[in-house]
């Protein structure tokens, strides 16, 4: 069953097209990520799909059951929030007992079911903490058990790791995930770092100036992106400009290849000059420019070095030559 | 090449200035107790002393007979306080400073919550003028102004006859308590021009706390199922009741001190001020003058305690 569905959303402020003409489906129990650069329109869709933004047109159905006219209040989704939004002037329990005390559970009762989410998120025993007492990692956790004790059907994260060191959101990558597998619930992720959406989502769509640029696997996205743009933000794929492509394959459309399928040969038929090398410890990132185009490449470490300033080719074995057929 | 002088990498002539800084940035203790002196002084001194002075007068009585001020301690003027006569003074003005700041915090929250949310740019800075503006002409101008409007000849009972309405003036005034002849001379005209003076006190601390409420707070509030007004409730008026005591405390201890418009306008009923100032002029009685002064002192005080106890200030 769909969970989410888009058809041709917009949201538009002012002169702005934050969301232009979306078309999209979530399915039910799927771990669904937005991703894309600031302002590409991703946290405005899930805004929409909250209840916090109204489109401007199109429709949106949550369930089936249209949602347009729906405050957030009224609808069966529940929000982590990129700031965590924790009421300050409640403690924990309190903090993650409120939609359960909206919805008029006794306090006995729901404090028992804010002290099982506290669990569920390995915070059991902070209940009488202030939020100011936590750490972000705490605090995140706190948002998550908040938003997960109202068992809603659709879980909305804006940037939920945003503010988390390096060490901590790969943990809570995982945890995030596992949760998610444990619950059954739809997960709709919203992230900037496109490894994180990787990682996590079953599925991808790829924001770009308020439209979606490509929706798929993380393999599909990565390795076989439809559009320059998806190629380059995804995987820092190396775009092949259509003239180039042309040339070397007699086929007239952009194309891309990923900085660990590029080798530097001595001679070969797109030559290019290097201009710059980093040492990352496992491979070193070779910058080299070819015809106007700039170029990365990764190359293994038992590769032989190149200096700046050397002219060489550029190869490639031709199944890691992605076409992108598909863009004008 | 000669070897360079060490030295030249500095400065070679330091005027005064510089010196009087160098000295103050190698001792920053000695900046902070030249800056903090004369303000320390200035507090300590003239403002706290003064108030110490008049807590040591109250503790006097006066002789009613000479009239002349007995200096040995006693608890004597503090009882005279409580003399039917006196104490419906003070019971009088607390009313109405709670009165006047309960309708000036309904007021003000609206505005208040209209200039944090919403108002940006040009419209920020009219509500900036329009709060302050009251406040940059002359108290008595505005009371006087008051007075006017509210006569029995004013423009509101102009207004009303006009609209066929003043019979409801009319019943209103004829009420026992907040009633009288005509709204200028009445508690309710009284009461009318409290809330008017004092209600920029009343919205800017508000607005200041309302600025540091994130929309996602509220977001968050409804996205689990709160309605507006449960948010209001549970999430924005707790975290706006820091502004809410800051801005009642003016308006609470400025009515209760208050002592000129109670006297252009309302009854001649008599308020903590007028109390005061009555009787240290005229009366010469300084002591009880002193002891009606404490009385704001002793009601903040314990309003304060309230508001902690409740919770005022757990969000600061």
């Amino acid at each position: 069953m769909t969970a989410v569905r888009f058809d041709h959303v917009s949201r538009h402020f002012g002169d702005v097209k934050a969301v232009d003409g979306v078309d999209l489906d979530i399915a039910e129990g799927e771990f669904f990520a937005m991703l894309g650069p600031s302002g590409s329109g991703k946290t405005t869709c899930l805004r929409l799909i909250a209840g916090f933004e109204r489109p401007t047109a199109g429709d949106i159905r949550i369930f089936g059951a249209p949602v347009a006219d729906l405050p957030p209040y009224k609808r069966q989704v529940n929000t982590v929030f990129q700031d965590y939004a924790l009421f300050p002037h409640l403690n924990v329990i309190d903090n993650v007992a409120y939609g359960l005390m909206i919805a008029g559970q006794p306090r006995r009762a729901r404090h028992a079911a804010a002290e099982a989410a506290l669990e569920m998120v390995r915070l059991g025993g902070y209940g009488r903490r202030k939020p100011s007492e936590l750490s972000g990692g705490q605090r995140q956790r706190v948002a998550l058990a908040r938003a997960l004790v109202n068992k809603p059907r659709v879980l909305l994260l804006d940037e939920p790791l945003g503010a988390l060191d390096l060490k901590l959101r790969e943990q809570m990558q995982e945890e995030l995930k596992g949760l998610q597998r444990q619950l059954g619930i739809t997960f709709v992720f919203v992230t900037h770092d496109q490894g994180e959406a990787l990682s996590m989502a079953d599925r991808v769509a790829v924001f770009n100036q308020g439209r979606i640029e490509q929706v798929g696997t993380p393999e599909d996205i990565y390795f076989r992106p439809d559009v320059p743009f998806v190629a380059d933000f995804v995987g820092s794929s190396n775009v092949l400009p259509a003239e180039i492509v042309a040339r070397l394959t007699g086929t007239a459309c952009p194309a891309a290849i990923r900085p660990e399928h590029l080798r530097l040969a001595a001679d070969g038929p797109l030559k290019a000059r290097v201009t710059g090398l980093s040492f990352l410890g496992l491979t070193t990132r070779v910058s080299v420019e070819a015809e106007g185009n700039r170029f990365t490449a990764l190359l293994p470490q038992e590769a032989p070095r190149p200096e700046p300033g050397d002219e060489l080719a550029l190869t490639w074995a031709p199944e890691n030559l992605h076409l992108m057929a598909r863009d004008a | 090449m000669t070897i360079a002088d060490p030295r030249a990498a500095l400065p070679r002539t330091d005027s005064a200035a510089t010196r009087v800084s160098d000295v103050l940035w190698r001792r920053p203790t000695l900046l902070l107790v030249l800056l903090l002196t004369p303000p320390v002084l200035w507090l300590g001194i003239i403002y706290l002393g003064s108030l110490f002075a008049l807590l040591l007068q109250s503790f006097f009585s006066i002789d009613h007979f000479t009239g002349l001020i007995n200096y040995e301690f006693t608890l004597r003027t503090y009882a005279e306080l409580f003399t039917p006569t006196n104490f419906d003074i003070i019971l009088r003005t607390v009313t109405m400073a709670a009165c006047a700041t309960l309708a000036s915090a309904i007021i003000a929250f609206p505005i208040a919550y209209y200039a944090a949310r919403f108002a940006r740019g040009r419209w920020r800075a009219v509500f900036y003028i329009g709060v302050m503006m009251p406040l940059w002409s002359s108290y008595l101008v505005k009371i006087y102004a008051w007075k006017l409007i509210l006569a029995k000849e004013g423009i509101l009972t102009w207004a009303l006859e006009k609209l066929h309405l003043l019979w409801l003036l009319e019943a209103y005034l004829s009420l026992p308590v907040v009633g009288g002849n005509s709204l200028s001379v009445s508690p309710t005209g009284t009461f009318i021009v409290f809330v008017y003076v004092w209600m920029p006190f009343m919205i800017l601390p508000i607005q200041a706390a309302l600025e540091r409420v994130p929309a996602s707070m509220l977001e968050a509030s409804g996205d689990l199922g709160a309605r507006p007004g449960q948010t209001f409730r549970h999430v924005l008026l707790p975290l706006a009741l820091p502004g809410v005591v800051a801005g009642s405390i003016f308006t609470f201890s400025l009515t209760l001190g208050d002592y000129i418009i109670p006297q252009i306008i309302g009854t001649s009923r008599l308020f903590i001020g007028q109390a005061v100032y009555q009787h240290q002029g005229i009366a010469g009685n300084i002591p009880l003058a002193a002891a009606f002064a404490v009385v704001p002192i002793v009601i903040m005080g314990i309003y304060l305690t309230i508001a902690r106890r409740m919770g005022a200030f757990d969000a600061l």
